[in-house]
């Protein structure tokens, strides 16, 4: 059987290049690959363009980290404390570097993604008629339906070279399974030349098989499987992994001033060999029991007999 | 009289915008409280949408701090995607959506992009899913602190378009949805003109003198008299709310 799984390491070194335009977070709040997002800096990969509807603080640590040189995204901070300081710092002040910032909503980007996933070079939507978003991103241009007239937007397909997706699990074909709220997940899959699937946990090919309904996306679409237990620390991974509100509190108040941010980055990030260590950390500081789900909820099996 | 906060009297006045078995794009933070508020008293089958693609009709198990907490998809009728959660907005059918913001204006448009001068500005997280709730929800309700700073003549950049500048400009500009309907304060409570579309006070909270509203606010504004007061949460009221948020992390 053809395999495409690789260690963390490998994977990012292999599909993630300087320059990317990747596209991570697009579950919204839950599901965010932060395992990977640390590699990337970890293994210095600038240059990027960061692609996503809210990301929570993920994009702030990588602009932080100095590793973006733009983002596409309809929100950009830290979900449950409001703002990311180092977004501001870079905006603001162009610390650690310029960041440009294409303003975008939830629904734009959405309907750019899907656009690319489709092969089209634009879609219409009624959203953002009015807004100043249009004056400011070149990607949503005022237009008219061909039938009736009536004004939309027409938003530029949205095309990344990667997607980065975390899932609660996949084959050692990439084929892979998702639940919960997924956002604009599986638009990002089909939009991007790459697809690094960031798993919790390797299945057999059956347990996919088992529940076609359930395959976010289809193991040809996917160039590497990595598996890494924990891997959406802090954002939660329904059924594996609860959501760290605490690293969220104390990662705002830590970044609040740029040393205060460059002890985080050492200490959670550059100063830990991988995501094996960081697990480790996190153990040892007694976070992973607390975050562990303790109400296992399973579902009803679904009959595909015939 | 219970003893409330703030924060509760605008959840408990945020949750009466909801009308039974309304679906209702929710949102997070005060307006994630009104919803879960108004389904366990007057509104049991109102239905909420979350943009990350939950929708749910009955409350969640455990508190949340996000929409997308383990809580809220334990139980939901249904996880869908985002694009079937904006589609519903964008065809009409969701009849409430509720948002905040950083900056406001005397017709609604919201602000949170970026604040301060050309040049020395503070950057804001950004829209989010603000602009296409503000764009297409069937009636916005808008709930945010009562600063002058945020309470400004006109913002200088539209996140979220509200009345744009006044009467007709929403069906002029083609936006599908009414438009904002109430903007509820830690002071008062704002509806609009039927006709010029601006912002008027409804009510003022129990124990805000009128004058503050008018201090804390950037432009001339239209208090009517006697002073409507705002009604205060009954004790059923804030029973629930500190259910659904024990620590107070979004009502204190």
């Amino acid at each position: 059987m053809e395999t495409k799984i690789y260690t963390l390491k490998e994977a990012v070194g292999l599909f993630v290049h300087p320059g990317d335009r990747v596209v991570m977070g697009a579950a919204l709040e839950s599901l965010i690959p932060f395992a990977v997002g640390y590699e990337m800096v970890r293994q210095g990969i600038g240059d990027l363009t960061l692609i996503g509807p809210i990301s929570d603080m993920l994009f702030d640590v990588l602009i932080g980290a100095g590793a973006v040189a733009r983002v596409e995204a309809a929100w950009v901070g830290n979900v449950m404390m409001g703002s990311g300081y180092n977004f501001r710092r870079a905006v603001e002040r162009g610390e650690p570097r310029p960041l440009e910032v294409v303003d975008h909503t939830n629904f734009t980007i959405q309907t750019g993604l899907k656009a690319a996933s489709q092969g089209l070079p634009y879609l219409p939507t009624r959203t953002a008629l009015g807004s100043s978003l249009l004056e400011r991103n070149p990607g949503l241009v005022p237009t008219r339906c061909p039938f009736t007239g009536e004004p939309l937007v027409a938003v530029r397909a949205i095309e990344p070279d990667v997607a980065v997706l975390h899932v609660q699990r996949a084959d050692a074909r990439g084929n892979a399974h998702a639940w919960g709220n997924l956002g604009v997940t599986q638009e990002a899959a089909f939009a991007a030349d790459r697809v690094l699937v960031v798993a919790e946990e390797i299945v057999p090919p059956w347990v996919i098989a088992s529940d076609p309904n359930r395959t976010l996306i289809p193991g040809f679409r996917v160039s590497a499987v990595v598996e890494a237990r924990w891997g959406s620390h802090p954002s939660p991974c329904q059924g594996y992994t609860n959501r760290d509100h605490g690293f969220y509190r104390e990662y705002h108040r830590a970044s609040r001033t740029r040393e205060g941010f460059e002890a985080w980055l050492d200490e959670w990030v550059t100063g830990l060999a991988d995501h094996t260590e960081y697990v480790e950390r996190l153990r040892a500081a007694g976070r992973l029991e607390a975050l562990a789900v303790r109400d296992h909820a399973y579902t009803v099996a679904a009959d595909f007999g015939y | 009289m219970a003893a409330y906060t703030p924060g509760e009297l605008m959840i408990a006045r945020a949750a009466r915008e909801i009308g039974d078995r309304e679906l209702v794009f929710v949102g997070m933070r005060l307006p994630l409280l009104a919803f879960l508020l108004a389904r366990s008293t007057h509104a049991p089958q109102a239905v909420g949408l979350f943009e990350n693609g939950v929708l749910r009709d009955s409350p969640t198990p455990d508190p949340l701090i996000t929409m997308s907490d383990p809580p809220n998809l334990r139980g939901a009728r249904m996880c869908m995607g985002m694009e079937l959660a904006m589609g519903l907005l964008q065809a009409g059918r969701v009849d409430l959506g509720f948002i905040g913001g950083a900056e406001i204006d005397r017709y609604g448009n919201l602000n949170t992009t970026e604040v301060g001068p050309d040049g020395a500005g503070i950057r804001l997280p950004g829209s989010g899913g603000a602009c296409d709730i503000a764009c297409m929800a069937g009636r916005l309700v808008i709930v945010m602190k009562h600063e002058r700073r945020r309470f400004v003549e006109r913002v200088r950049y539209v996140t979220s378009p509200g009345h744009g500048t006044g009467r007709t400009w929403r069906e002029e500009n083609g936006l599908p949805g009414g438009g904002p309907a109430a903007v509820i304060t830690d002071k008062c409570v704002f509806t609009f003109h039927p006709r010029t579309r601006e912002m008027v006070v409804a009510s003022v909270h129990p124990g805000v003198d009128p004058d503050e509203v008018r201090a804390l606010t950037g432009w001339p504004v239209v208090i009517p008299s006697p002073v409507p007061r705002t009604p205060e949460p009954t004790a059923e009221d804030l029973a629930v709310i500190r259910r659904y948020d024990p620590e107070g992390f979004w009502s204190r």
